[in-house]
């Protein structure tokens, strides 16, 4: 038995050694979930299509897909890092205190995000006003003060809307979709009140502590990271709304439909032109240090950039994608491939 | 009592107090047995629910659309030299014969838009299986054969009655145009669900259509077998040292107490150590089925250690002394008699802490396991998922078609689990001895 021991143990030993010798042969893309569904569309294509293997993707979350690209040079480092928004300072300074100075940021798209209910129930048209009202901790009365939020129906918010108790699924605090909302929903809504909006002059932290708060009566409900299990809730529930990705109303069509935000509906078009207010940017960041050492890094940006993957009629747009417009899209492509290094981000 | 008794009431024994109270006493054990039966009920009909739910979303995913279409192998696109080099014929054009073969069942068809919507009905999938054939049998260059294509997911799920027809235009994801095509090709018999063999072959992929569990599969191979061949001799040698060599003193007894508290601890726990200590410090490399291996071994040492130590203490006593009284030294007392009859018990408890390992997600979620790789794994180094995290995977995709495979791969995942659940129950009832 003890030999059995000491044989696993060398083998163990062995196994851990050779890897770390070993070099790498396939590109590695890590981060945001978000841009997990295109991104594993890219390195499928580029790996049936190409000579180079199939790009290794890791579905990590925004923040720790920069962690790990920012941690240094190396084969056992990622080459690109997805990200569903852009780096910031304080992450591209700790990449470049560990060396990574050279990064290409390639902005591929936007990512909708849509408030919906099932097919069954009302079309729900909203101000962001009008959602951060039945969504923030505290809002103010009429007096302008502010008091835990009062509403138990949306038709209490405005009597146009339905009169039925305000039951809202959306994702936990871990999820980008999540961050998102907040940022572009929440704190859209809340600084239509001036009140509060004079507020960011005078107490920025109090400002951000009153937008970004989510009520915790129950008229929120985190219902996880999957989105497939909201979109099956509502379908359930026809009184509630659910907050997911613009992927998953546009293949979900048949069962839900999406609330108009500020009377403009989510759909292609509308998120591509920016009127469908939330909406954001998505991105993936590459070290150019790796470029030459790791083959296929240049191939896969180039397969990614190219019209027939990232365009209007590319196969990213079956999968979801909002692309860029023709010219911005024409001006990242080419910086992408010529790989320019981007400028310090602003705080 | 006595009161009662120069009151001029009967007098009561003892008997009739019993006999009294004899009713009560039945509803009362009544009701706890139905309420234990109710309980089992209760037990089975989730149990029961839970497989109807995932038999009933899976069992499609184990049939595949196809659709006919006469496919003329032209020589002018696939060998326009007519070498037959393989690199040529590897490299051919081969959606351009797709497209022509459609362009002929549809000679109606010809604006770029329509022609796209037709060309989407074809998975991305069916080019490389014309190529295959192509390079398996080069003699088809040149001849017209009437060729089974994969359908787009899409089309499955039309096929399959998971989108509704009746739906107005605007709701339903397939729209008219492709369905009066589909039902064409349905009414000429060019469409056909056959056994999905592709799920049992291919990595998986981003096109339902194209994706498989054998990458997933090949991954817990991989793991469990690592898996078992690190913790089955440490665990076994820890059970063994602990139970019949350790002196009973203040340490082994906090020992015991650490290995019992082990077990209780969260299995992502082990994956937060696994990425600080062993991808951290030893530079063992992520999304590999070693790095899996090494945390679940982690996590399932104490199963198999406390198990191990229940069934050398099953041994009786009187097995050792037999063996030290004529002669045999400790360890050949060990080896020769204490071991053979404890491992049933030790494999049992083995193949449990298997059972669990190969269900396990959450520790795999910190050492880059949770990641696309199409490459069905080679060996214990190359990057790799396990059967748990494809299916967390596929159940995140925004894909319809990708609800039936998560229930599918559930299937084939449960499967296993009880087909090792159950060579724990055959090996206990054939092998384990009652003193």
């Amino acid at each position: 038995m003890n030999r059995i021991t000491i044989a696993a143990a060398v083998t163990l030993a062995a196994a851990s050694l050779s890897t770390q010798a070993m070099a790498r042969d396939s590109v590695w893309i890590a981060g945001s979930s978000t841009v997990f569904p295109f991104s594993t569309a890219v390195a499928e294509t580029f790996g049936r299509e190409s000579s180079f293997p199939t790009p290794k993707v890791e579905s990590l979350g925004t923040g720790g897909g920069f962690k790990l690209f920012c941690s240094g040079v190396g084969v056992d480092k990622s080459d690109i890092s997805n990200a569903s928004r852009a780096i910031k300072l304080s992450e591209f300074e700790q990449c470049r205190e560990n060396g990574v100075t050279e990064i290409t940021e390639v902005k591929i798209g936007y990512d909708g995000i849509a408030i919906a209910n099932a097919k069954s129930g009302p079309v729900i048209d909203l101000t962001l006003g009008e959602l951060w009202q039945a969504l923030a901790k505290d809002v103010p009365n009429d007096a302008g003060e502010l008091v835990p939020n009062p509403y138990k129906k949306w038709s209490e918010i405005n009597k146009d809307l339905p009169d039925v108790a305000i039951e809202v699924l959306g994702p936990p605090p871990t999820s980008g979709t999540r961050d998102a909302f907040v940022e572009l929903a929440m704190e859209g809504g809340c600084d239509s009140f001036d009140s509060i909006k004079a507020l960011k002059k005078t107490d920025k932290d109090k400002h951000k502590a009153v937008c970004h708060g989510i009520r915790e009566d129950g008229a929120f409900v985190e219902a996880g990271e999957n989105d497939n299990l909201i979109v099956q809730k509502l379908v359930a529930n026809p009184n509630a709304l659910g907050i997911f990705g613009y992927s998953f109303l546009d293949q979900n069509a048949d069962k839900v439909q999406g609330a108009k935000i500020d009377g403009v509906e989510p759909t292609f078009e509308t998120i591509a032109d920016g009127s469908y207010p939330v909406s954001r940017s998505i991105y993936f960041y590459v070290k150019n240090a790796h470029v030459g050492t790791i083959p296929g890094i240049q191939e896969y940006v180039a397969e990614f950039t190219n019209d027939k993957a990232w365009g209007p009629e590319g196969y990213l747009a079956d999968k979801g994608l909002i692309p860029l417009p023709d010219d911005m899209r024409a001006s990242v492509a080419e910086q992408a491939q010529a790989l320019t290094p981007m400028e310090a981000p602003a705080k | 009592m006595n009161n009662a008794r120069a009151a001029g009431a009967p007098p009561q024994r003892t008997i009739d107090i019993v006999n009294a109270s004899l009713k009560r006493r039945y509803a009362k054990e009544r009701r706890f047995r139905l309420l234990g039966l109710g309980a089992v009920v209760l037990g089975l009909l989730f149990v029961a629910l839970l497989f109807a739910d995932i038999v009933g979303k899976g069992y499609t995913a184990f049939q595949q659309t196809y659709i006919q279409l006469p496919v003329t192998f032209d020589a002018s696109v696939i060998d326009p030299e007519g070498a037959l080099d393989p690199e040529t014929l590897r490299r051919a054009n081969y959606a351009a014969l797709i497209r022509k073969a459609q362009r002929e069942v549809f000679p109606e068809v010809t604006a770029r838009r329509d022609t796209r919507a037709l060309g989407s009905m074809i998975s991305v999938g069916a080019s490389s299986h014309l190529r295959d054939m192509v390079l398996a049998d080069p003699d088809l260059i040149g001849t017209t054969k009437e060729v089974w294509l994969l359908a787009d997911d899409d089309i499955d799920m039309l096929v399959k009655g998971h989108i509704d027809r009746t739906l107005p235009e605007s709701e339903r994801r397939v729209k008219d145009q492709t369905l009066g095509w589909v039902e064409r090709l349905e009414s000429e018999g060019r469409i056909e669900k056959r056994f999905n063999t592709i799920f049992f072959t291919h990595g998986t992929s981003r096109e339902p259509e194209l994706a498989g569990i054998a990458g997933a599969l090949m991954g817990s191979f991989y793991t469990l077998a690592l898996t078992l061949l690190f913790s089955f001799p440490i665990g076994v040698g820890a059970a063994l040292y602990l139970e019949e060599f350790a002196p009973k003193n203040r340490w082994t007894d906090l020992i015991e107490v650490n290995i019992n508290n082990l077990a209780a601890v969260p299995s992502i726990v082990f994956g937060l150590l696994g990425l600080a200590v062993f991808i951290g410090i030893f530079g063992v490399p992520r999304s590999t089925p070693l790095i899996a291996a090494l945390v679940l071994s982690l996590m399932t040492l104490p199963t198999i250690i406390i198990a191990s130590r229940a069934a050398l203490k099953s041994v009786p006593p009187s097995i050792r002394e037999a063996a030290l009284g004529v002669g045999a030294s400790p360890l050949q007392t060990q080896l020769h008699h204490v071991l053979p009859l404890a491992m049933p018990g030790m494999l049992t408890g083995t193949i449990i802490g298997m059972a669990q390992a190969l269900g396990e997600t959450a520790p795999l979620l910190m050492i880059g396991m949770i990641a696309f790789i199409v490459d069905i794994p080679s060996g214990f180094t190359s990057p790799s998922t396990v059967l748990p995290v494809q299916i967390f995977l596929w159940a995140d995709s925004p894909e319809r078609a990708f609800v039936e495979r998560t229930s599918a791969a559930i299937m084939v995942l449960l499967a296993f689990l009880i087909l090792m659940n159950l060579t724990a129950v055959l090996l206990r009832r054939r092998f384990e001895r009652r003193w």
